[in-house]
């Protein structure tokens, strides 16, 4: 009996071609991707640099990230900021 | 002149250290004078696959931070006098690969081989990175499966912009190497076709390893496939990629097991 009869009988298709469509849709997405910058990245380094001009912070309290909706995205900037950053400041002013 | 080859493939167990293992006994036994070099720092393996893992004494981490010299450092095969072996080391961790270490080491290589293959930790952090930053070619590995393609389609992206070449605005010359080939569940539509994988990735084939027992008892016995079994199926593949990586033209073909008559008798009954 041949195979494809067989399949054809188990009623189970070839999963091969499954297999090769979702990868080219993948990877054409993922290729796309590829060659821009990491816009987090940037925007967490460029706060980072302005905020620390002003207040001395740990660079790993520094978080942000970037939530994508249907309609709008969010920002989420969270940076932790040491509490005795005031009196630090008095005493050098 | 010689040449820095890489054995990559981004994901883990498709087969680099087999293959690195095997390219290079081919490789040596061909004649040139080969060094296969294993980047996994924490993980390394290939002494266990090259049969050499109670003859480690310095690794490529003590070289690189100038504990100990290259020819200290460097096993040579007992079963062939013109294939090395540098270790990675097991105790310290991927951080301790600098660039300008590395650099330093596959410099002092390439004046002492033909051929230095370096086996790629999976992943694509800095273990994987070093083992490719100085290649002049790459062999990927890919199995015929989604998430071993993906990844083949990552590293392929690594190679072509954050090598010394790509940076120069130099190619590394490409490679796909196909492992574990099933030709026919690939004929009944079960598995990604040879075709199917090098459209998608846009690579020469170097060749198609097929799925063996051979292998399994290779690194059982902790000797290269290409010499443990060499008219076994996967080793008569991996010693036509290794004529292709020396240039020249081999037809492409799917090495069976050459099976004899009380093998085909018995298999019938079987089935």
């Amino acid at each position: 009996m041949s195979m494809g009869l067989l399949r054809l009988l188990r009623g189970n298709k070839a999963s091969a071609p499954v297999a090769r469509e979702r990868l080219q849709i993948l990877l054409a997405h993922e290729r796309g991707l590829r060659g821009q910058p990491d816009l987090l990245g940037v925007l967490r380094e460029e706060i980072l640099a302005v905020v620390s001009r002003h207040v001395t912070l740990d660079p790993t309290k520094v978080i942000v990230r970037l939530e994508r909706g249907d309609e709008v995205s969010t920002l989420e900037v969270d940076i932790e900021v040491p509490n005795d950053f005031e009196r630090k400041r008095a005493a050098v002013g | 002149m010689a040449k820095v080859l890489v054995v990559t493939s981004g994901k883990g167990g498709v087969g680099k250290t087999t293959t690195t293992a095997a390219l290079g006994a081919a490789l040596a036994q061909r004649g040139d004078k080969v060094v296969v070099v294993d980047f996994d720092v924490g993980l390394r393996n290939l002494d266990l696959v090259m049969g050499a893992e109670r003859r480690v004494v310095f690794d490529l981490i003590n070289v690189v931070q100038g504990v100990a010299k290259l020819p200290q450092a460097l096993i040579r095969d007992k079963r062939l006098e013109n294939l090395w072996l540098l270790p990675a080391s097991q105790t310290r961790d991927k951080d301790a690969l600098t660039e300008e270490g590395v650099g330093k080491v596959i410099d002092d290589l390439r004046s002492r081989f033909d051929w230095v293959i370096c086996d790629s930790p999976a992943g694509i952090e800095r273990g994987a990175s070093m083992a490719m930053r100085f290649a002049d070619e790459a062999v990927i590995v890919t199995n015929p499966e989604v998430s071993s393609v993906r990844d083949s389609d990552r590293i392929i992206g690594m190679l072509d912009s954050k090598t010394v070449r790509a940076e120069k605005g130099e190619r590394v010359e490409k490679h796909i190497l196909i492992t574990r080939y099933d030709p026919s569940r690939a004929a009944r539509g079960e598995m990604l076709t040879i075709e199917d994988i090098l459209e998608i990735l846009a690579t020469p084939l170097l060749g198609i390893i097929p799925e063996s027992q051979d292998v399994l008892r290779a690194s059982n016995v902790g000797t290269p496939v290409t010499l443990s079994n060499a008219d076994g199926a996967p080793a008569r593949a991996y010693i036509d990629a290794a004529r292709r990586l020396c240039g020249e033209t081999v037809a492409m073909q799917v090495p069976t097991e050459r099976k004899g008559f009380m093998d085909r008798l018995l298999r019938r009954r079987a089935a």
